[in-house]
């Protein structure tokens, strides 16, 4: 089943947001963590009258989004949740953020004190293209869903989708919905059911308090 | 004028609280009549839903934008305001009145007290941020207005902006505060204080009663200069002067050797042709006494934020050390704790406090989205 079904139609949507947008219900408050140029949070606002926050460090990005009339923190993520009131959002959006987290714990402890849920989606540092890359390369990976240098590259923790699911106990945390996908050249996104943790270059989990 | 603008525009006056109906002030002393001078561009929609007031600096005016006819200096904000600028005057009304304590055409103490004939001097009363704003709200319902679209303003007139939210938080849809602070700092009153004494240790100051005579010019001149000083930025002074010599070579005296002592003479000279030293003293001091409180969970102005619908922008700048960043922070993070719905921005500009005043295509970009994000637009 290709996972676009399940996702809102959003051309100008990143694949993987357009899962977590179809994940979210009319009219929720969101906070987008990483908001960068605020293209959830604007699809949010004129498709499903969500309220939503985006906390983002980049300068551009947030006079961006503020160009946009959207709200927009201009903050670093480390530190910005501990300011908000409990349970003061629907949803908590890490989307491909959470890999740049200087404490992701902390972060996720934070997460679902403030949000009732949380979305969070990173690629998979297991797939098997990336396995491939490093056994036959013996280079670090560089791929679509990792596209940068060792050395420039801001994702600081690698995590595969397995590790996803020790974590959680670990922290702990639910995991009430998971999609693994692979993006396709159009743009859209398919779900990878069988082996995701090797087959699949990205996951989309969302996670509430254990 | 190439650039498209508001054009000619006048100045004009408001006054209310006729004796016996003086206008109430924080210090317990009523004030009455109370003149405002103020300037609107753009016209009232027929809902009155379109209406910005623009609150002014330290010794600002209401001439926001637009040229008086025979000037050819437009207004302070003209970069902003006008037909198709980030605050558009073909969508909005827009609003700047001087604010009282002040000697642009408000009354102030260089103003003549009715009951006596003579100028106030320092018998006008010492007013507030709120009382301010108090008589802007009346200059507002007389303009047919009970609800503002936005309340913008940097410094002084950043403040004012966050006392309109917490006096009146049902009329106002969103807040623009830039470089602004919720509460005058130590140092900030520190740099008031000295500048106030320069122009009472000035010997024509004569407490405060020199209008007929020589004014306290020197006194002023070096008042103006501190502040310039707190508006500026290491970078900018160091880009802007450097070193720099008026004569090529030291000139072995105490005229001025350096561009930037030149500079600082000349702002104190311009200064005292336009402004009133016992104005100075009076919104300095209104200055330093503002304080929200947002701290203390009890203050009635975080009480009045909690119960707010407005929209809040704060915008900071890099190089600001009057107001630095963390004094915006300190508003958002009082905002994020009540639920509010604030967005901030610290802008990269090394023009120091004076960064919101001058052209900034960043500043233009959220004002102008800002503005078109509140709802009615």
């Amino acid at each position: 089943m290709a996972a676009e079904r399940c996702a809102d139609a959003a051309p100008d949507l990143r694949f993987d947001l357009r899962i977590v947008a179809s994940w979210i219900e009319p009219g929720s408050r969101v906070l987008d963590l990483g908001c960068a140029d605020g293209r959830l949070l604007r699809h949010l606002r004129d498709t499903k009258g969500v309220k939503g926050l985006g906390i983002e460090h980049d300068e551009d990005e947030v006079v961006s989004c503020v160009a946009q009339g959207l709200s927009v923190i201009h903050g670093d993520i480390n530190t910005e949740l501990p300011g908000f009131p409990d349970k003061a959002f629907d949803y908590v959006v890490v989307s491909q953020t959470l890999q740049q987290a200087y404490r992701p714990t902390e972060l996720l402890h934070q997460l679902l004190r403030v949000g009732r849920r949380g979305i969070v989606s990173f690629p998979n540092f297991c797939c098997l293209q990336v396995r491939l890359q490093m056994a036959f390369s013996g280079h670090v990976p560089v791929t679509p869903e990792l596209p940068y240098q060792w050395y420039n590259t801001p994702n600081i923790r690698v995590l595969s989708l397995e590790d996803f699911k020790t974590y959680s106990r670990a922290v702990p945390f639910a995991i009430t919905r998971s999609l693994a996908v692979n993006p396709a050249p159009d743009g859209s996104a398919r779900q990878v059911r069988f082996w995701p943790n090797l087959l699949a270059s990205y996951g989309i989990f969302m996670i509430t308090a254990a | 004028m190439t650039q498209p603008t508001v054009g000619i525009v006048r100045t004009q006056s408001f006054t209310f609280a006729h004796p016996p109906h003086a206008m109430a002030l924080d210090s317990g002393v009523g004030l009455g009549p109370v003149s405002l001078a103020y300037e609107t561009y753009g016209e009232l929609n027929a809902e009155k839903s379109n209406a910005v007031l623009i609150c002014h600096a330290l010794t600002g005016d209401a001439h926001v934008a637009g040229y008086h006819a025979g000037d050819d200096r437009p207004g302070w904000w003209e970069h902003y305001v006008g037909p198709g600028k980030p605050i558009d005057t073909d969508r909005h009304f827009v609003i700047c009145a001087n604010v009282i304590g002040s000697c642009m055409g408000s009354c102030g103490p260089s103003s003549i007290n009715p009951s006596t004939g003579r100028y106030w001097g320092l018998d006008f009363p010492i007013v507030t941020i709120p009382d301010m704003v108090r008589a802007q709200r009346e200059l507002v319902r007389h303009l047919g207005v009970e609800r503002l679209r936005a309340v913008v303003g940097g410094s002084l007139g950043g403040m004012q902006t966050l006392q309109w939210a917490a006096s009146y938080p049902e009329m106002v849809d969103g807040i623009i505060a830039l470089a602004t602070t919720s509460r005058h700092s130590a140092q900030a009153i520190a740099f008031n204080e000295v500048a106030r004494q320069s122009i009472m240790s000035d010997p024509n100051w004569k407490n405060g009663d020199y209008y007929d005579g020589v004014r306290p010019d020197l006194g002023l001149a070096v008042a103006r200069m501190i502040g310039h000083i707190t508006y500026l930025s290491d970078e900018s002074m160091h880009v802007k002067f450097g070193r720099e010599l008026r004569g090529g070579a030291f000139a072995f005296n105490f005229e001025g050797d350096f561009q930037v002592e030149s500079y600082l003479h000349h702002q104190g000279k311009k200064f005292v042709e336009r402004f009133d030293a016992n104005a100075f003293l009076y919104v300095t001091k209104a200055a330093d006494y503002f304080d929200l409180d947002l701290a203390n969970p009890e203050s009635p102005a975080r009480r009045a934020l909690a119960g707010t619908a407005a929209r809040f922008l704060l915008v900071s700048f890099t190089s600001d050390w009057l107001y630095p960043t963390y004094q915006s922070r300190q508003v958002v993070d009082v905002l994020k704790t009540l639920g509010r719905d604030v967005s901030f921005c610290e802008i990269t500009a090394p023009w120091g406090h004076d960064a919101f005043l001058l052209p900034d295509e960043r500043l233009e970009t959220v004002i102008r989205g800002f503005l078109g994000g509140l709802h009615g637009c």
